[in-house]
């Protein structure tokens, strides 16, 4: 609170992102994101990240959904909300969730139910570390700014 | 006392006897057997039953057979028994009748004595003597006695003694009384001896009991064995019939009595059997055994057989008894609950075989997906280090730099193609690999082959290409695919040839048999599909060379993945071991073999036989016409036809033998619509698209990239370059997607020689036009459905300067570019509503046709006030990139097939991005 540790704080990002980068949590592309973050848009990777969680949590509702009913054979419409999942978690770096959304989607197409129900256990597992994880990082990332800001009188 | 002691044993005995051999009250044994409340008790129920004789006997044998065997003379015996202890029982009761009668005589006698002895009475009536009298002294004596006194008294009588006739007249009639009540007496005794004698003379008759007994005991066997559905018999030594009883007698009795089995049926079992109770007579013992026996008499029937031999006094053997139950429908519920259970286990077996195979199945359908994702990862920054790598040895660099960045370039390179290899051969495994069927000219095919193999060899070695004249001109199948086997092979057989021939032959084969085993089929499907229009042929392509060969013990694993001969190979020449694995899918793939032949230090010849279609004549002649005026220019009209090549090292005439300035008038329009890669990488890495000096400058320079190629070639663009310094024996025209930024990068080259050659006026009044509307900002659509991708590759539009419109689906796009023009089209290949491929069809379409028929017939609602104006635009190849996901899902290949000039994969970075925009926005 007295602006003492941004560096703490941002040696504490560091980790935590150099950790999710070891897990393969996250990707180069999730740099991409933040080199895009300027004075122009300086809340833009949170943006991106909030935005990409609401999309998400709607996917894997209707994935869900989809699967727990007992009559359920439309397997191509669960390939496009997985596809939709992929682009967007490619997208912002998400690697892991998009590594399981792709075998996920490989248990789809070949309308293998099981593997769909684990598929989408796993994605969902993975989602939940993710949002965490960028909860926390976010959380870090506000009080280094909170930080960042303190100025005092010379 | 005593008497009723002696009853009393009698008695016992009586039971104890009786008991023993057949129950008495049969009745009540059935009858509580079965429930029924009052037991009659005695035989007069076996009586009421009804007996059906279905025994037939022997009757003169079967008693002869009683008594000589053990059996029947223990049976006789247990009746003799019986009766003895009858006949003891009665004599013992005569006994005693006799005592008490003998009793009764002794009173009588006493009392006689008594009135004798008081009456002093001389009697000379006759003497009545019991016949039963000689034990009785007693009286005897006294009679003797009386006798004496007889004499004496007489005179007594006469003279002395009661000499009135009143009393003598009293005394005779009193003793008349008494004489009377005697004889009476002794009557009734000598009738009750009679009486005894009959009743001994009626129980002396032992056969009766006998009869009688036996009587019962047949009636119980009857009983019992009424309904019982068994056939019973005995047989003698020759197994002949000597006794039989069946319930369902179908045989009558001269049928079977001193027959034996083989005699009375006819077919299955009837020998087993026969043999069984020969066996059974040997052995002396008792055995069961099931048989089915399948005759005419009773069809197929299956009987449990009880067979016991039977021995006479003297211990021989002398027949069989014989007992069968029948029990077919046992037999046939027990087969079935054994099937039922067989059936059982091999379902459960198999489900947990399918379990495993299908766990197998999915792990390895995730570890390809995840290699061919790694390998996909890899390559992408890969790339870019071999990229950056290149443009910096088109910078300054002195001798030792470049040489230290060329090292570096040749094994990214490597890397790259190993990538590529396992990229490729996932796609073959997982089945994505889809095959395209291109019209293609084999000898051309060949002639590239060995002329870009030429143009990198560094080996004296002489290329040749042979191919036979019934080889088609033109045939269809994947030219991408073959070509990439060709080129496989040839930089094989260069590579472990050191001087020399390398060559390719090709030349037409009759169908093979590896083939002809699955025409059944397989062979009718695709003729189904195929509609008959077309003919196949089968093409067998020798590549041989006189290298050092293989030895044969590493025949087998040659075509296995990242094996070599041996490892001093590997150490020694290199390469991924790869490459002929891939040769082998691809072309099983295609439905054809490869197999090799080889000698050490001889040579090894691959031989891949590949089933092509002949495409008909009609089509043919299009392009025939098309490639005519090309043959025109060239001023080389045997080109097609030509059946021989040759590229010798060191001579200029390989320069010569090329078709020179092919790719010079070639229109990239189509170039792409046909087989995009296969030419632009053929031309391009074709040594005979630059002029000759720059051509001895490279051999000079060893094949190594020299600045004044880069002059001469397509100027600006030095990927172009770099893929042809690609060419240098490893990566010809392998995988689109492998070099797919320079490759895009070289097809922007040759674009750009178009505009500024044939349709430079175009591009102009269209700048000109663009320069009106706006002040040269390129527009730029981005065609894409997923939020966060908008919002990345907008925020890094804005980076690169740049904003553009979005459009969220294919109808989106089409609409947009109906109302406006643009410069670039960046297109997302998976979306809902109108695919990225369709809609891109659909713009093609629009562009060589000038309308949008094509998008309002597949349903996209386009303005009309529009369209006039659309109408009157000039329409000029409008850049499409496509943006796929997935290497696996959306291949390059179809990309391309629906007409989009290049692609991006995903995810977009900003690298990417500017690459892009660079080669398509000026």
């Amino acid at each position: 609170m007295l602006g003492l540790g941004v560096d703490r704080l941002q040696a504490d990002i560091n980790r935590l992102l150099a950790s999710l980068f070891h897990q393969g949590v996250l990707d180069e592309q999730f740099l991409q994101l933040q080199q895009l973050q300027d004075e122009t848009s300086p809340n833009f990777v949170y943006d991106v990240i909030n935005i990409y969680f609401d999309e998400s949590e709607k996917l894997l509702r209707n994935l869900r959904l989809l699967l727990m009913d007992r009559e359920f054979s439309d397997y191509k419409k669960i390939g496009l909300h997985l596809n939709q999942l992929v682009g967007s978690s490619s997208s912002i770096g998400a690697r892991r969730v998009r590594n399981v959304c792709v075998a996920f989607r490989s248990a789809s197409e070949l309308s293998n139910r099981p593997g769909c129900l684990r598929g989408l256990e796993v994605v969902e597992h993975e989602y939940h570390y993710l949002k965490n994880m960028m909860h926390e990082l976010f959380q870090l990332e506000q009080q280094r700014i909170l930080a960042a800001g303190v100025r005092y009188p010379m | 006392m005593v008497c009723e002691m002696e009853t009393d044993q009698i008695e016992e005995m009586d039971v104890e006897v009786l008991s023993s051999m057949w129950p008495e009250d049969v009745g009540t044994e059935a009858d509580k057997q079965f429930n029924v409340e009052k037991p009659a008790g005695d035989l007069d129920t076996l009586k009421e039953v009804t007996i059906e004789t279905r025994t037939i006997a022997d009757m003169t044998r079967l008693p002869n057979l009683l008594n000589s065997t053990h059996q029947g003379s223990s049976q006789l015996t247990n009746l003799v028994k019986q009766w003895e202890y009858m006949q003891d029982n009665a004599v013992r009761l005569l006994k005693e009748e006799l005592k008490n009668l003998d009793r009764q005589r002794e009173e009588a006698e006493a009392k006689e004595l008594k009135i004798i002895e008081e009456y002093k009475f001389e009697s000379n009536e006759p003497e009545n003597v019991p016949v039963l009298d000689e034990t009785s002294d007693l009286f005897r004596r006294f009679r003797q006695k009386k006798r004496d006194a007889l004499v004496d008294s007489k005179k007594i009588e006469i003279y002395e003694e009661f000499d009135t006739v009143a009393y003598w007249k009293q005394k005779a009639l009193s003793l008349e009384k008494m004489l009377e009540a005697s004889t009476e007496r002794e009557r009734r005794l000598m009738e009750k001896l009679s009486e005894s004698l009959k009743t001994m003379e009626s129980q002396s008759a032992p056969v009766q009991e006998l009869t009688q007994n036996l009587k019962r005991a047949e009636g119980f066997l009857h009983f019992i064995l009424q309904n019982a559905p068994i056939v019973m018999g005995h047989q003698d030594k020759d197994l002949r019939y000597l006794f039989i009883y069946n319930k369902y007698p179908s045989l009558r009795e001269q049928d079977i009595l001193g027959k034996t089995d083989v005699e009375i049926f006819h077919g299955g079992g009837v020998k087993e059997s026969e043999d069984f109770k020969r066996e059974v007579l040997e052995k002396g013992k008792a055995s069961k055994r099931e048989i089915t026996f399948t005759t005419d008499l009773f069809g197929s029937k299956t009987f449990l057989i009880y067979v016991e031999p039977v021995y006479n006094k003297a211990g021989e053997k002398i027949g069989i008894n014989y007992m069968g139950m029948e029990v077919t429908d046992q037999v046939v519920k027990r087969e079935k609950m054994a099937k039922l259970r067989e059936d059982n286990a091999v379902r459960k077996a198999m489900e947990s075989e399918l379990n495993k195979t299908i766990h197998i199945t999915e792990e390895t359908m995730r570890a390809k997906q995840m290699l061919a994702t790694m390998s996909h990862e890899i390559r992408s920054p890969l790339s870019g280090v071999v990229g950056m790598a290149e443009i910096l040895s088109t910078t300054k660099l002195d001798k030792e730099q470049r040489q230290l960045l060329n090292v570096m370039i040749s094994s990214g390179d490597l890397v790259l193609q190993l990538i590529n290899d396992i990229l490729d051969l996932s796609k073959v495994e997982s089945g994505v690999m889809r095959l395209e069927a291109t019209k293609f000219r084999p000898r051309e095919v060949v002639k590239h082959v060995l002329q870009t193999a030429a143009a990198s060899l560094k080996k004296s070695l002489t290329l040749e290409g042979n191919i036979a004249d019934d080889v088609p001109i033109e045939v269809v199948g994947d030219v991408l695919r073959i070509r990439q086997i060709l080129t496989n092979l040839i930089s094989n057989a260069i590579k472990f040839t050191h001087e020399g021939n390398v060559g390719i032959k090709l030349q037409v084969i009759s169908e093979p048999s590896f083939v002809r085993d699955n025409a059944l089929n397989a062979d009718t499907e695709e003729h189904e599909q195929n509609g008959l229009t077309e003919t196949s042929v089968w093409i067998c392509c020798d590549v041989w060379d006189t290298g050092i060969g293989i030895p044969e013990n590493a025949l087998p694993c040659l075509f296995k993945k990242y094996m070599q001969a041996s490892a001093d190979h590997a150490r020694k020449y290199g390469g991924t071991g790869l490459g002929l694995a891939i040769c082998k899918q691809l072309v099983e793939l295609m439905g054809g073999q490869l197999t090799v032949t080889s000698r050490v230090n001889e040579g090894s010849t691959f031989t891949f036989i590949l089933p092509y279609k002949v495409g008909r004549s009609d089509d043919y002649s299009d392009d025939q016409d098309e490639f005519s005026d090309m043959a025109d220019q060239q001023s080389e009209p045997d080109d097609t036809a030509e059946g021989y090549f040759q590229f010798k090292p060191l001579l200029g005439s390989i320069y010569s033998n090329g078709g020179p300035g092919i790719s010079n008038d070639f229109l990239p329009h189509k170039v792409m619509l046909t087989s995009p890669i296969k030419l632009i990488n053929g031309f391009v890495a074709d040594p005979s698209n630059n002029t000759g000096q720059s051509e001895m400058l490279q051999l000079e320079n060893g094949g190594y990239m020299d600045e004044s190629k880069l002059e001469t070639s397509s100027g600006h663009c030095p990927e172009s370059a770099h893929q042809y310094e690609n060419g240098n024996g490893r990566c010809f025209s392998k995988e689109s997607e492998s070099c797919s930024s320079s490759q895009a990068s070289s097809e922007g080259g040759t674009l750009e020689m178009e505009s500024e050659l044939t349709v430079s006026s175009h591009r102009e009044e269209e700048k000109a036009e663009i320069e009106v509307k706006e002040t040269s900002k390129p527009n730029i659509l981005l065609v894409e459905d997923n939020k966060i991708n908008i919002m990345v590759a907008k925020s890094m539009m804005k980076q690169l300067g740049h904003t553009m419109d979005i459009a969220n689906n294919g109808v989106e796009a089409i609409t947009a570019i109906n109302s406006s023009s643009y410069d670039l089209v960046l297109m997302d290949v998976c979306m809902p509503v109108l695919d990225g491929l369709k809609a891109t069809r659909l713009i093609r379409s629009y562009e060589e046709t000038g309308n949008w028929n094509a998008a309002i017939e597949a349903g996209v609602d386009i303005s009309t006030s529009e369209n006039e104006q659309v109408c009157m635009r000039p329409t000029n190849r409008l850049p499409i990139i496509a943006m796929t996901a997935n290497t696996l899902a959306e291949s390059s290949e179809e990309c391309y097939a629906n007409g989009m000039d290049s692609f991006i994969s995903k995810p977009v970075t900003l690298q990417k991005l500017r690459e892009c925009l660079q080669q398509y926005l000026h």
